[in-house]
């Protein structure tokens, strides 16, 4: 049975642990399906939150592969129930007189950001779910896209966790 | 201070004897300080030997043994000895030379990525950029490569790191690295639930890897199979752990191994693996050790238990620990019916060989030799049918069994046993080499010439890369490709170049004198043996 994990990997913020851990995943064939990284609060420290999916001994093994890697501090896994995530998108699409109310109502609906115009192109800006940004990409498939980035999926475990 | 010396100083800290290596522009400030200290240098004939022989030394001292090379081709060349220790979890501390600090990424003269390229095969690696960091770098490099699960550990040191001025030298008493704190002791309930299992077992087994041996629990865990009477068996890694005469010992399992031990294997109803991995040389089938069996899996990597077997109790930590907990438990256990059945299997399916009389026979050759070696010799085997059949038929004491078993290296006997022997010089050291690994690694009879050090040679010539033949014969109905070593040379003129002595045996006549004289042998000496070219291991 494949399933989906979320790992959030706290790294030792050093030059090649990137390289390191995406290394790890290629040279076992295990899944990214996405992948994540940023600085902390503290400065020596990064943090990644890797999405992968596989069938429950995949993913233990990663898990465990993970915490073998001497650069990282702590992998913290969850289900996508267990926490809040977050992805952000920018996308790039062709308008013309015809469908720019269209895709306003979509944005307004969709609750994204016009960000930037031309004369012919505007840039739109979502932060949501993984899945909600999937629905926005084909909702505007009908629409020309010119392009598109994504940061890949956020993640941290919910509140309640914290408290015990 | 120079970063070179502050090197050096951190070496005689960790008490290394010896560095195995080969230099280039790139390490020259590290042989030219070494020359101040009693550190022995080593100077092999290819790179990849220095990691064998460094391996062979970590073997025997328990410590990780230590090489350094120089950039680029240096660097890369030792590729292969560092995976091949890294397969079979060797501690070792691998320096190497790098291009000057501002010309790294530009594609300089003998500049490689080498922290890059090894990164699979390492258990860590850095790259200098100060030399103050120097220091703190090597104490956390022995520690990592010597503790939890052992490995290479390799330290790119650019040569300006090397001739930067450092001001001052401590090395650290203590090392603190938060992301890595290996597991000692086993889980207290783990090993009440251990007890559990082991004490109800009706036919109860014990499989012993190489991580018994490196773990230095060979005591321990022998004292607990003999006070409950648990037999054993071992995986290629494992043979020598236990004396191979132990009436408890069943021999070696896997498709390479005694039918009478995977028999045992499949048949038992708990079956312990200590310090191994459930590798498919050993277990081919994992889901067979697991379906109706209890398997416990005793291992200091977590990340090694559930990868190739789903365990019913995973039980993390070092294995000496372990056992000695495991001991410290009182407990009765009838296996006297389990054993006689084992004893019987061990009789009746014994592998019949049909020896050609025309050659030596490789069993009795093994035999016999390994009767007449000393009870605490060191026998390394090579790669190929050499390596299985040392593995089937030779007679450990209280000595050391040593091969490359993950990754079979070829070529890695006669470096591994230039490093034992030089790790522990009044040791019997013997090295058993087909023709093809011999010519892999032969450039190093000048090595032991060049250092006095004793070298005890045997190869089997059967004039085939013989492995590979025999899978040809099973696999491509005797279509052979690439397995002819004719042009070889002739070995007696070859060792007496290196003022060798040259002993030969063509068929059994003359065996045991042979074998005598040349064990006895005050000179280095090559012992050439004629194995029948179409002998099959299996």
């Amino acid at each position: 049975m494949k399933a989906k994990r979320i790992y959030s990997v706290t790294v030792e913020n050093r030059s090649g642990v990137l390289s390191k851990v995406s290394g790890l995943f290629a040279r076992r064939s295990f899944n990214i399906d996405s992948l994540a990284v940023g600085e902390t609060d503290d400065p020596e420290v990064s943090s990644m939150t890797i999405v992968s999916s596989g069938d429950e001994r995949t993913l233990e093994q990663i898990e465990k592969q993970l915490n073998k890697k001497l650069d990282v501090i702590k992998v913290k896994t969850f289900d996508e129930f267990q926490c809040v995530s977050r992805e952000l998108m920018l996308m790039k699409v062709k308008y013309n007189k015809s469908n720019r109310n269209e895709i306003m109502e979509m944005c307004e609906v969709m609750k994204a950001d016009i960000v930037d115009m031309s004369l012919h192109y505007m840039m739109i800006q979502i932060c949501d779910t993984p899945e909600k940004i999937q629905l926005l990409i084909n909702m505007f498939k009908s629409i020309s896209i010119v392009e598109i980035a994504r940061t890949g999926t956020l993640s941290l475990s919910k509140c309640i966790e914290n408290d015990g | 201070m120079i970063g070179a010396e502050a090197i050096i100083k951190c070496l005689e800290s960790e008490d290394v004897k010896y560095v195995f290596g080969y230099p280039g522009v790139a390490i020259c400030p590290f042989y030219n300080s070494i020359l101040e200290s009693d550190i022995k240098t080593i100077l092999v004939r290819t790179e990849q030997s220095a990691a064998h022989a460094a391996s062979g030394l970590a073997r025997l001292t328990g410590k990780p043994g230590v090489c350094a090379v120089t950039s680029g081709p240096g660097a890369t060349n030792i590729i292969t000895g560092i995976a091949t220790a890294y397969a079979d979890s060797i501690p070792m501390v691998i320096i190497t030379g790098q291009v000057k600090t501002d010309l790294i990424g530009s594609d300089v003269f003998q500049e490689a990525d080498i922290t890059g390229a090894v990164e699979s095969f390492v258990k860590y690696s850095y790259l200098v950029k100060k030399a103050e960091d120097l220091p703190r770098i090597f104490k956390e490099a022995f520690y990592i490569a010597g503790s939890g699960r052992k490995g290479p550990v390799l330290i790119d040191i650019p040569i300006d790191v090397q001739n930067a001025q450092i001001k001052s030298f401590k090395y650290p008493e203590s090392v603190n690295l938060r992301t890595y704190k290996p597991t000692v002791k086993g889980n207290a309930s783990q090993i009440k639930k251990v007890i559990g299992k082991v004490r109800t077992a009706n036919r109860p087994i014990m499989c012993i890897g190489g991580g018994v041996q490196l773990g230095d629990a060979n005591a321990e865990v022998l004292k607990f199979a003999e006070d409950h009477n648990i037999p054993m068996v071992s995986t290629m890694m494992g043979i020598g752990t236990i004396p191979t005469d132990h009436p408890l010992y069943f021999g070696m399992v896997g498709n390479n191994g005694k039918p009478y031990a995977n028999k045992a294997m499949n048949e038992a109803d708990v079956i312990m693996m200590v310090g191994a991995r459930v590798a498919d040389r050993a277990i081919s089938q994992p889901d067979l050790i697991t379906k109706d069996k209890v398997l416990i899996h005793i291992d200091v990597d977590p990340a090694e238990i559930g990868k190739n077997a789903v365990s019913s109790i995973p039980l993390v930590g070092d294995c000496k620990a372990i056992f000695e907990d495991l001991n410290k438990e009182e407990f009765e256990s009838d296996t006297s019916k389990w054993i006689k059945a084992l004893d019987s299997y061990k009789k009746d399916l014994k592998i019949k060989r049909n020896p050609n009389k025309d050659y030596v026979d490789p069993e009795s050759f093994i035999q016999t030799l390994t009767e007449a070696l000393e009870d605490d010799a060191v026998y390394i085997a090579d790669v190929g049918q050499n390596q299985i059949f040392s593995c089937a038929y030779a007679k450990i004491k209280k000595g050391k069994f040593l091969t490359s078993g993950g990754m079979g290296t070829m070529g890695y006997s006669i470096p591994a046993a230039l490093g034992a022997k030089l790790a522990d010089p009044k040791r019997q050291v013997v090295c058993v080499c087909g023709d093809g690994s011999f010519q892999m690694s032969m450039c190093e009879l000048a090595t032991f010439r060049q250092h006095g050090v004793l070298a005890k040679i045997i190869v089997f010539n059967n004039t085939y890369l013989g492995m590979v033949r025999e899978y040809q014969h099973y696999s491509y109905k005797d279509n052979y490709s690439m397995v002819s070593l004719d042009g070889s040379p002739n070995l007696e003129k070859l060792v007496s170049a290196y003022d060798f002595d040259y002993l030969r045996l063509e068929n059994a006549k003359g065996l045991k004198k042979t074998i005598e004289k040349f064990l006895a042998d005050k000179n280095s000496a090559l012992l050439e043996v004629m194995i029948d070219p179409l002998d099959l291991v299996k």
